[in-house]
């Protein structure tokens, strides 16, 4: 049944169409087995339905993908027996207790009676949750939702998990939080699959990064091989007045090449390699009399990446959502 | 991989140490059996009852207030006298407050495919079937309940089953069994309606002419013809058939038995479709 192999996914080209919108339009996927892998995208873009695919959820149009070397169609079963998913959506059930919720999966999972209860208390006492553990879930910050979602996943540990957006919604230190989580699950060797739309998140916690849109996978590579295709660095310029910025635009494209306006309406960027050159665009401007509220150099941000990639930001596609269901959820 | 920063933690906070600790048990328990896992889902369903009791109201307040309504508003005008028509539409208003409960079974599962836990039970390695089983055999106990209901409102009114207290817990357990092959249809609406309201309102629409064109209030023969005729075919009236048959002590297998198999294609017909709804609805 399973081959060996270091992958823990290989996917090749996983379609799925919801009516006329084609949700996930031939995606590929190699994600090696002990590594945390980041599918980056924006809203809209297939994330979700390719994890639901791959957690035996949805069966895809075309392609094919074997999960833990099983296949996720022919050998559904073997798949499930082996991966673990927290949803976008909260996959708790909020009208139960926390520690209801740990208990009804460790028997779910095949935990004796006993065994599960002991299990949930190690769980939520591990997950500082042993305070909440007798509240009913709807009444959980968004931060205790997601950290009792993720124990729930590892009631009994996992091979391979499926993590849909785990911080999208939480404050910084609740992210933090589960950042710390999902280094310590890699650490205790489980594979994991991280559906994100943060750059920073993809980032911090990836080893290797697919970036997706419109159903397609667009970049593929670590962060640093994805930063590095874009061009090695950045120069960050932002003026003090925002009518500057066309005339500034005009010289830093004169003297470095490609600029791009930030969101920002005082800011703006180009590529640029070398800090001596940097230094003289930014001599260029001073001498044009631009006042410059600061700057800096660096490595292009992934937003940066996905800029170059894709041509547009990484913002929300949304109102192009189709039936994808891939609604942001703010807890 | 970067290990995790050195911050301080506070008691109410994950701690990874103790997370990678609490990952590495390494356990892998055997998968629990269909049966094991059906009712583990029964289990939730109490649950959800024991924190909000509330949700128990409808079981049994309207139940009472069938009972009263019909017998002294209508006992009068359709039997002569309360008492006889009580003794009549008994039966009736069992089989109209348990089936009523049917329908919560598909607002349930509307609003749970609605919540992300559904995704987690559906990617769980066990019978596809136990969260729906599980779900029906946990609303069991409204359907028991409702009964009981009305059942204690009728004895306290001086309804007295001539088929004694077994035939009376008979006809609970025939009325119940029919439910249950109802509440898959009901799962089946709630699959496919978007809201449970919509599922609410579809199963009631569905219900009250069932119900109301049936034998349960009134003899048929006073019906027209064509009236008539429906009611004679109509589930709803054999089902109240057999139950008051058992109640008043002299029930005929047939009646009893065509009731079972009434349920048995309901089971047959809706379990399978709610079953591929529940697989296959993204």
């Amino acid at each position: 049944m399973s081959t060996p192999s270091t992958l823990a996914i290989e996917a090749t080209g996983l379609v799925k169409s919801f009516g006329e919108t084609r949700a996930v339009d031939g995606v590929d996927l190699a994600v090696r087995s002990g590594s945390v892998y980041g599918v980056l995208g924006p809203n809209g873009a297939g994330k979700t339905t390719t994890i639901r695919m791959l957690a035996t959820l949805l069966r895809p149009d075309a392609g094919e993908a074997r999960v833990l070397g099983h296949d996720i169609v022919r050998d559904a079963d073997a798949v499930r027996s082996a991966v673990s998913l927290t949803g976008q959506l909260a996959s708790v059930d909020e009208d139960l207790t926390g520690r209801e919720n740990l208990i009804l999966l460790g028997r779910l999972l095949g935990l004796g009676r006993s065994r599960a209860k002991d299990r949930a208390d190690e769980l939520l006492d591990a997950f500082g949750l042993t305070e909440a553990a007798g509240r009913l879930v709807k009444n959980y910050s968004g931060g205790m939702r997601r950290r009792l979602d993720i124990s729930a996943s590892i009631v009994v540990q996992p091979q391979l998990m499926f993590l849909d957006e785990p911080t999208t919604g939480l404050d910084p230190r609740s992210r933090n939080q589960v950042w710390d989580i999902i280094r310590a699950m890699q650490a205790g060797g489980t594979t994991i699959l991280l559906c994100t739309q943060y750059l920073d998140e993809a980032d911090q916690l990836a080893d290797g990064i697919a970036v997706i849109d419109h159903g397609k996978v667009i970049a593929e590579g670590t962060p640093g091989q994805l930063k590095a295709s874009v061009g090695s660095g950045a120069l960050h310029v932002r003026l003090l007045d925002p009518d500057q910025r066309p005339e500034a635009e005009r010289i830093l494209s004169r003297e470095l090449g490609s600029v791009h306006l930030e969101a920002d309406p005082a800011a703006l960027s180009a590529s640029c390699a070398d800090p001596d050159r940097a230094v003289e665009g930014i001599a260029e401007l001073s001498r044009s009399g631009i006042r410059i509220a600061d700057f800096s150099l660096g490595q292009p941000s992934l937003d940066e990446v996905f800029m170059a990639l894709t041509g547009h930001a990484a913002d929300d596609q949304s109102h192009e959502n189709g039936a994808t269901p891939e609604e942001e959820r703010v807890a | 991989m970067s290990t995790p920063t050195t911050r301080p933690q506070t008691a109410p906070d994950a701690d990874a140490a103790a997370v990678a600790k609490a990952l590495a048990t390494g356990e892998r328990p055997p998968r629990p059996g269909a049966a094991s896992a059906a009712l583990t889902f029964g289990w939730r369903g109490m649950l959800k009852i024991k924190h909000v009791p509330e949700q128990l109201i409808d079981v049994t307040i309207t139940p009472v207030l069938f009972t009263l309504l019909f017998t002294y508003m209508y006992g009068g005008a359709i039997a002569g006298s309360t008492g006889e028509y009580l003794q009549f539409i008994l039966p009736g208003t069992l089989v109209m407050s348990v089936l009523f409960t049917t329908v919560y079974s598909g607002v349930a599962l509307n609003t749970d495919m609605t919540k992300g836990v559904v995704d987690r039970f559906r990617s769980l390695p066990i019978w596809p079937a136990a969260p729906l089983v599980g779900a029906v055999v946990g609303d069991s106990v409204r359907y028991v309940l409702a009964g009981t209901v009305v059942v204690i409102v009728g004895v306290i009114l001086g309804y007295s089953p001539e088929g004694g207290v077994d035939g009376v817990i008979m006809a609970m357990a025939l009325v119940v069994l029919f439910a249950f092959g109802l509440a898959w249809a009901f799962t089946t609406v709630g699959l496919l309606m978007r809201s449970p309201n919509a599922v609410m309102n579809t199963g009631f629409m569905a219900l009250f002419p069932l119900l109301f064109i049936s034998n349960a209030f009134v003899p048929p023969e006073t019906l027209p013809s064509a009236i008539e005729a429906f009611v004679n075919v109509n589930p709803f009236s054999h089902l109240v058939t057999a139950a008051r048959g058992l109640m008043d002590g002299n029930a005929e297998m047939g009646d009893i038995l065509l009731v079972l198999g009434e349920a048995a294609v309901l089971t047959a017909v809706f379990a399978p479709l709610t079953m591929r709804l529940y697989r296959t609805r993204a």
